[in-house]
């Protein structure tokens, strides 16, 4: 077990781009308002590589990660290629804080499905199935 | 036998040679990638050089581990997760052995080709980097130098497949007749090997 009780499930969004990463963070934060005394949880964007160029950059993860660790587990959405590989790759070597999971979601329709059931106080498991559920919405 | 001395001048002999031939990775990348693969792969090999002149590691298995953290941190598209992987899991293999045998290098290295292809879900086949790591590191058996050249085989049988990992993968038919990329540093990386053990002599 991860620390249950302890905080509420951290949200890190992996993107090749910076203003995607947080602009993708600012909608689940708009839409996983609760009211005002309701809790939030903690985003962090981890876009772009360290130079401001398209990609993905480990210290960044890293870094976010350790910023919305709240001893829950921290759930990480990723959007392509390098941002899927890298997150494994940190996991592998378990540099990712205790309880980190890369969830198998839609980027943005996962990461606001994450935001409200984080901010709910659901544990980490349940905030990955409401991620992943936004796979199965058909736009068409 | 193969000391830390052997893996930092096979790493500084990658580097040597992603640095001569970052334009063609690149220009290779360019019609079926995002036309990154150079500088990327430049980037983090220079890191990699920095890294172990910084840190001078003491066995083989430190040498390849710290290669690998730093493509991982330094390279920003797949191919740094990929080869850190490749480099990183060969070194944990090779343990903590001061000097390693041309055997257990060859063990070690199967290794990091299987978690290369666990981490990027591909086969070989897919117009991956594995097209030339696989049939390479099958030929270590033999010698240093047939696992370059088998290597280097394996990145030209890449030009008639159909990319089925990637970027390369979107443009369906259109990724068949060019060379992939990865498959070609790969080979670059394998063809290091083979001219830092023809240079050390003792072949095997």
């Amino acid at each position: 077990m991860t620390g249950a009780g302890s905080g509420l499930v951290g949200i890190v969004l992996v993107s090749h781009s910076a203003p995607v990463a947080e602009a993708v963070a600012e909608l689940a934060r708009g839409l996983a308002v609760g009211g005002p005394d309701a809790p939030m949880a903690p985003v962090a964007a981890a876009g772009g590589t360290a130079d401001g160029g398209l990609g993905t950059s480990a210290e960044r993860i890293l870094a976010a990660a350790r910023e919305v660790d709240r001893g829950a587990g921290v759930a990480l959405l990723a959007d392509l290629g390098s941002s899927v590989l890298t997150v494994k790759a940190l996991l592998a070597d378990d540099e990712l804080p205790p309880g980190s999971r890369l969830v198998d979601a839609p980027f943005l329709e996962g990461a606001v499905a994450a935001m409200v059931a984080a901010s709910a106080g659901v544990p980490l498991p349940a905030v990955e199935s409401a991620a992943a559920e936004a796979y199965a919405y058909r736009k068409a | 036998m193969r000391d830390a001395d052997f893996f930092r001048r096979w790493m500084a002999a990658a580097a040597a040679a992603v640095e001569q031939e970052a334009d063609r990775l690149t220009e290779l990348d360019s019609p079926i990638g995002d036309a990154d693969h150079g500088s990327n792969m430049l980037r983090g090999f220079i890191a990699v050089r920095a890294a172990l002149d910084a840190e001078a590691p003491a066995t083989p298995g430190a040498v390849l581990q710290l290669a690998g953290r730093t493509l991982i941190s330094t390279v920003g598209g797949a191919s740094g997760p990929l080869y850190g992987t490749l480099l990183r899991r060969t070194g944990k293999e090779l343990g903590e052995a001061a000097e390693v045998s041309d055997d257990e290098l060859c063990k070690a290295l199967y290794a990091g080709v299987g978690a290369v292809a666990l981490l990027g879900g591909a086969a070989p086949g897919d117009k991956t980097m594995l097209d030339a790591l696989v049939p390479g590191v099958a030929a270590l058996n033999t010698s240093y130098r047939a696992a370059g050249d088998a290597a280097d085989n394996g990145a030209q049988a890449t030009v008639p497949m159909l990319a089925r990992k990637g970027r390369a993968s979107y443009l369906g038919e259109r990724s068949i007749g060019h060379q992939d990329p990865g498959a070609t540093s790969s080979a670059l990386l394998l063809g290091a090997l083979a001219d830092v053990a023809d240079a050390s002599g003792g072949q095997r």
